[in-house]
């Protein structure tokens, strides 16, 4: 499946002139009309646009929730593209770590038995050296205390820390994060970003889709979309992004 | 395979989710499983009851009886002879190679006393083969012996009762039993163990009670009181003439049993015309109680298969609920690498573990069919013993008898009752779209 076109060490992703249509009864919707773009590793993008920019598509085709109509989605040496419904899950389990904005904990699950799906549906079983690794995120995120509480005796703000260390237990090539704070507060928002901060100063690759500015300033580039298509794409300089963490803290509101 | 092992659990942790729920779901395939075992187990008591009963004549034997013809076939002044006659006892006895015995019977309704305690009864003339065709067992003395028969000694054998109500705490052997109608003595030389009634079959036959029986030899019957016999009836007498009311054949080979019968009604054809005697075959009636007990098992566990019908249903029906409820964890499943099968596999498993829950509770209840039956009963006896002696004898004396068949296939049934009803909710789960699902709320 490698096409020797394309170099894609040191890639996460690389978005090849993306085309989704929908066909919703005579009409037919081109939510994408040709995007591209690499995410190198270690890269922290923030993909913006307004409702209706065909960000939420975007985020479905880098999720490999959904195929695209035409272009390439390179993950690795793979065309996603080109995959059926069992191999796209199978990539989701082994090179995707998701991160949701509402969460997206499964009920009926503990802590670290949440940490520990995705690699449930690798369909092997379990090795101790990941049983560890799933108790080594969870201390990671803060929550070693709490490896077998359930998701309703967890604040928010927990839930989605249980959430990026699921989204970290499969090793991904990029974590890809939906609104991630758009349920929270001010200050789990900041705690949640710091924690893609550390992240990604270790090497791994952020991908998140937002539209609150505050958020977007905070990573490496910003990519935005408008009406289906790049509208801008450009590095946050360190200034920026030191000066919107400060912001962020200066202006959080002081407990009462 | 540790995917399926942790599908399991997951499928245990997410019915415990809802306890009451599943619990009532279970319930459904508890019921239709119990109730399979339940009614295959009484329906095959009652049948073996029955078919007990019918062995019990003997499916080696050919009965034919005399009956009373209809009264338009009498002659309407004096008395017409009717029945079987001892020339066809001597023709059916000596020219059917395939007889191996016969039994000459004829009965009387006669009083008995002994002292000032008179009783009731049924006088039979018989010979010895009547002890062992019936399987009578002799609690002391011995039974008509060839040697009285044809000497016509006048001795007589004893039921159970008979003898208890007549000497009490005196032992019978020895002493002389009054019958006052024919003013004529009778030596006791034998008395009977207890025996059960034989059951009433197909109409052709009543029961027959053996707890108020004299028997004498044959010959003596003929000899001293004939064949004619008056009673005295509200004023007027009436009187039959009848020479034998049964003959019982054993015939030698099972096998020749229906050849055998059908050879005895053609020489008993000219019987038709009076329509005075019938021809019982009990191996006959074997054949039809076996065909009915099977049709009565097979529409009892059909009543039982629609109460399992309805469990699955039940299934079915929660687990729909349960997929439109946990659509969003089906998003989030599949969005977290789940395949499509493995959604499948998550909820058939579900529905498994709800249906085979159902099923073992149900085989272990069902089990508990013959013990709960009996103290049932015995409860009934002790509260209600008035109205529990006016209910059929079947109902009094059924014994459930668990269908061993009915275990694994109970078990079997209640496993493809969650396959079956869960395959709709599992692929309704799964064709769901992922980016769908995790915008459920």
């Amino acid at each position: 499946m490698s096409n020797p076109k394309f170099e894609t060490d040191g890639f996460a992703c690389r978005v090849v002139d993306m085309k989704k249509e929908y066909v919703l009864k005579s009409e037919t919707v081109r939510a994408l009309r040709g995007v591209s773009f690499d995410v190198p590793e270690g890269d922290y993008v923030a993909i913006m646009g307004p409702s209706g920019s065909g960000k939420s598509t975007l985020l479905n085709m880098l999720g490999c929730l959904d195929k695209p109509t035409s272009g390439s989605l390179w993950l690795g040496s793979d065309d996603v593209a080109t995959m059926n419904d069992d191999q796209l899950a199978d990539i989701r389990s082994q090179r995707i770590g998701f991160v949701f904005q509402s969460y997206n904990l499964i009920q009926q699950l503990t802590v670290v038995e949440n940490i520990q799906v995705p690699l449930f549906y690798q369909g092997k079983s379990l090795s101790k050296a990941q049983q560890l690794r799933s108790i080594e995120l969870a201390r990671m995120v803060g929550l070693a205390e709490r490896l077998d509480h359930r998701p309703t005796q967890l604040s928010g703000g927990q839930q989605q820390r249980v959430a990026i260390a699921r989204s970290l237990v499969n090793d991904p090539f990029f974590i890809l994060a939906d609104e991630p704070t758009g349920n929270l507060d001010s200050r789990t928002t900041e705690e949640i970003l710091q924690l893609f901060e550390k992240l990604n100063n270790e090497g791994r690759t952020i991908i998140l889709v937002t539209h609150e500015d505050e958020v977007s300033k905070r990573a490496k580039r910003v990519v935005r979309l408008k009406d289906g298509r790049l509208q801008w794409d450009r590095q946050n300089s360190q200034e920026v992004r030191e000066a919107a963490a400060k912001y962020a803290i200066d202006n959080m509101p002081v407990e009462v | 395979m540790n995917i399926w092992l942790g599908t399991i659990q997951l499928g245990v942790k997410s019915l415990w989710l809802h306890p009451l729920r599943s619990l009532l779901t279970v319930l459904g395939i508890f019921i239709g499983v119990a109730s399979v075992i339940w009614l295959l187990a009484i329906s095959k008591g009652i049948g073996d009851e029955a078919q007990r009963q019918i062995e019990s004549l003997g499916a080696d034997t050919i009965m034919i009886r005399t009956i009373k013809p209809p009264s338009e076939k009498m002659s309407a002044q004096g008395l017409t002879p009717y029945g079987l006659t001892r020339e066809e006892f001597d023709l059916l006895s000596t020219s059917i190679p395939t007889v191996k015995s016969a039994l000459p019977i004829r009965e009387l309704r006669r009083q008995f006393q002994y002292r000032d305690r008179k009783l009731d009864g049924r006088l039979v003339g018989c010979t010895p083969e009547y002890f062992e065709v019936n399987r009578m067992e002799m609690a002391d003395g011995h039974f008509i012996s060839d040697a009285e028969n044809f000497s016509m000694a006048t001795n007589c054998v004893l039921s159970a009762k008979m003898a208890e109500r007549l000497f009490w705490h005196e032992d019978p052997i020895g002493k002389r039993i009054y019958l006052p109608e024919n003013q004529d003595f009778y030596f006791v030389v034998g008395v009977l163990k207890p025996k059960g009634a034989t059951a009433a079959v197909g109409g052709s036959m009543a029961a027959q009670d053996f707890s108020n029986d004299v028997y004498i030899p044959i010959r003596t019957l003929h000899q001293r009181i004939g064949d004619m016999v008056m009673v005295s009836r509200s004023g007027s007498r009436e009187g039959e003439i009848i020479e034998l009311n049964q003959i019982t054949l054993r015939v030698a080979e099972v096998s020749d049993v229906k050849r055998t019968a059908d050879l005895v009604e053609s020489a008993l054809s000219s019987h038709e015309k009076m329509e005075d005697i019938s021809v019982v075959v009990p191996l006959e009636l074997l054949e039809q109680a076996r065909t009915t007990r099977a049709m009565f098992m097979l529409f009892m566990g059909m009543i039982a298969a629609i109460s399992l019908l309805v469990g699955g249903i039940g299934i079915m029906n929660i687990m729909l609920a349960t997929v439109t409820e946990r659509t969003r964890e089906i998003g989030i499943r599949r969005a977290l690498g789940a395949k499509r099968r493995d959604i499948i596999r998550q909820f058939l498993v579900e529905t498994s573990v709800l249906s085979l829950a159902g099923g073992i509770t149900g085989i272990l209840f069902g089990l508990l069919c013959g013990p709960a039956v009996n103290g049932a009963r015995a409860l009934a006896n002790i509260w209600f013993s008035e109205q529990m002696a006016d209910l059929p004898e079947v109902v009094r004396t059924v014994q459930p008898s668990i269908v061993p068949e009915s275990i694994p296939g109970a078990f079997l049934i209640s496993l493809i009752v969650g396959l079956v009803f869960g395959i709709y909710p599992a692929t309704r789960a799964a064709k769901m779209n992922p980016i769908e699902a995790l915008r459920h709320e």
